[in-house]
């Protein structure tokens, strides 16, 4: 009998090293996915500074939740949608698919990278705010469980459907160009860019069908200070609700994801 | 469980919507032999080869590889197999020495990844990273990513294709020296002077069949290396085979008087050899690319 295989386990926890190095790496994602938020956090702090913003609070301090749930959107579902559609263009995918690596290895790395990164920059993003442009950071315990709760949240169903979408980009180089987009349109009707409550009402409507504006609004519901929920839509953070739509993205992205998922290109028959 | 054959394939079949890509391949391969399949594009070499990998299914017939149907092959069964598939495109940020050292992570008794490096020619390159290399110099990183894990059966789907005839040599030396280990290795290649310099045996594919199995110095069937004399006679170029082509010559040599015109002997070569074969499968030119 021949040795015993490397556990699934201790692969995946080795892919997560090597795809965190491969993330840090590469220039787009760097700065596309990873730096993203934190430099538009800094130029809308910039830019609206020393106004009384909404609500009573400056500038920096409305755009900080709203960045930390863009951020969280980036690193999962647009770094797994892009990266994996390029690993599968490259063949990447099927050579591993020819190793003995078990495939749970395989996503252990990848829900690895996005943790990493994820909350690398969540980190950083906190610093900025807290230390540089004078953002008060919640204290209150249940505040910062409900933070936990959104944030794996937020994590999780980003990257199953960004695992499940990146079988859409035809090729590695259409990667950027059939994600990017679709990722800044909800950044832009969610309530990251612009104060939620003054976006036109349709818009809003579209954006309840999505991910980002419930993971946004609970961060907001994490960072603004309280009572400013009145400033909201509903008069409320409506977490119930934000917790239901987010969960069902999840049940729904893993199913889809484990149906459409696939080791090789589309062509390869 | 060591089965007779490395490889075993019966009656394999494989259709795409457009053509039958496999059409009742009968193939063995021993334990320990350098099995070469040939062909011309889309023959099915790449097709049959895949389904021997597991990364597509037969639609009829039976395979065994090392004992296991690869529809079903399990973690254990692939980590006995070593994979270098056709095309390459992996433009990571990460260096050869960290791929080759991680893919070692995934088999239960691999090779020492430095040793692999060095094997392939890619002492130099350690550091570098997958992006920055040349073409030949990735599809040496190829090959040392399908050796690392110690395979029992190695597949190399046109290994050399890219490399200069340095390359082409060491790659050679190295194909030797796993065999000389004991590696079964089935090798597609469009290079004639390669499959007669490694193989034990030849497979010859063409449209989705195999026409012949054979030894390279026995491929085309009797005769088919006998010697050709050609001479410039009085209405034109002659030619003649002969199982006895000094004889012919003495033959000659009198009927001239001395010097015969343009005398020339020649025994074809294995590439002649195949494109007569395939030639007479093949009248129709075969569509490029149809099988990827």
């Amino acid at each position: 009998m021949s040795a015993a295989l490397p556990s699934p386990l201790k692969t995946g926890l080795s892919r997560t090293g090597l795809e965190v190095k491969e993330f840090f790496r590469e220039r787009e994602q760097l700065i596309f996915t990873f730096l993203f938020p934190i430099i538009f956090l800094g130029i809308f702090s910039a830019v609206f500074s020393g106004t009384d913003f909404s609500g009573g609070v400056d500038a920096a301090t409305y755009f900080t939740p709203g960045m930390i749930a863009s951020g969280i959107f980036l690193t999962s579902f647009q770094s797994l949608a892009v990266g994996i559609a390029i690993e599968r263009d490259q063949d990447v995918l099927k050579r591993l698919r020819g190793t003995p690596m078990s495939p749970q290895s395989y996503f252990i790395g990848k829900i690895g990278v996005v943790l990493v990164t994820s909350v690398l920059q969540f980190g950083l993003l906190l610093a900025i705010a807290g230390l540089l442009l004078g953002v008060d950071l919640p204290t209150d315990p249940s505040k910062w469980v409900n933070f936990l709760w959104i944030f794996v949240l937020g994590t999780a169903s980003g990257s199953v459907l960004g695992i499940a979408y990146s079988v859409i980009p035809k090729s590695g180089r259409a990667a950027s160009a059939v994600v990017t987009p679709v990722v800044l349109l909800l950044q832009f009707i969610s309530g990251v860019y612009f104060v939620y409550s003054s976006l036109p009402a349709w818009m809003r409507t579209v954006a309840e069908f999505f991910p980002l504006k419930w993971l946004a609004q609970g961060m907001r519901s994490v960072f603004l200070p309280d009572g400013f929920e009145v400033n909201e839509p509903g008069g409320s953070w409506q977490l119930g609700t934000g917790a239901i739509v987010l969960t069902v993205w999840l049940v729904v992205g893993l199913f889809v994801a484990q149906r459409v998922f696939r080791w090789t290109r589309r062509d390869a028959g | 469980m060591q089965t007779d054959e490395a490889v075993r394939v019966r009656g394999l079949v494989k259709r795409y919507p457009d053509k039958v890509a496999v059409d009742g391949v009968d193939l063995d391969i021993h334990h320990g032999e350098v099995f070469a399949l040939l062909g011309p594009n889309g023959a099915g070499k790449t097709t049959t080869t895949e389904i021997l990998e597991g990364y597509r299914r037969a639609d009829e017939g039976e395979v065994s590889v090392l004992g296991t149907d690869p529809a079903h092959g399990d973690r254990h069964w692939r980590s006995k197999l070593g994979i270098v598939s056709q095309s390459s495109r992996d433009e990571s940020e990460l260096s050869v020495a960290e791929l080759v050292t991680h893919f070692a992570g995934y088999y239960p008794t691999p090779r020492d990844p430095d040793e692999v490096i060095a094997a392939v020619g890619l002492e130099e390159k350690r550091r570098t990273r997958t992006r920055k290399l040349s073409g030949g110099q990735r599809r040496r990183l190829d090959v040392a990513l399908g050796v690392v894990g110690n395979p029992d059966l190695l597949f190399l789907d046109e290994p050399t294709t890219g490399f200069d005839p340095e390359a082409r040599r060491q790659f050679w030396t190295l194909i030797e020296n796993l065999r000389t280990e004991g590696t079964t290795i089935l090798l597609t290649t469009h290079y004639l002077d390669e499959a007669e310099h490694l193989a034990d045996r030849v497979g010859v594919i063409a449209d989705g069949r195999m026409i012949e199995v054979a030894t390279p110095e026995t491929l085309g069937g009797r005769g088919a290396r006998t010697a050709r004399v050609s001479w410039l006679s009085d209405d034109g170029m002659r030619e003649v085979r002969t199982d006895q082509p000094t004889a012919e010559i003495a033959r000659l040599m009198a009927q001239y008087g001395g010097e015969v015109p343009e005398l020339e002997v020649r025994r074809p070569s294995l590439e002649d050899i195949y494109l007569e074969l395939i030639g007479s499968v093949t009248a129709a030119p075969v569509l490029e690319g149809a099988v990827r």
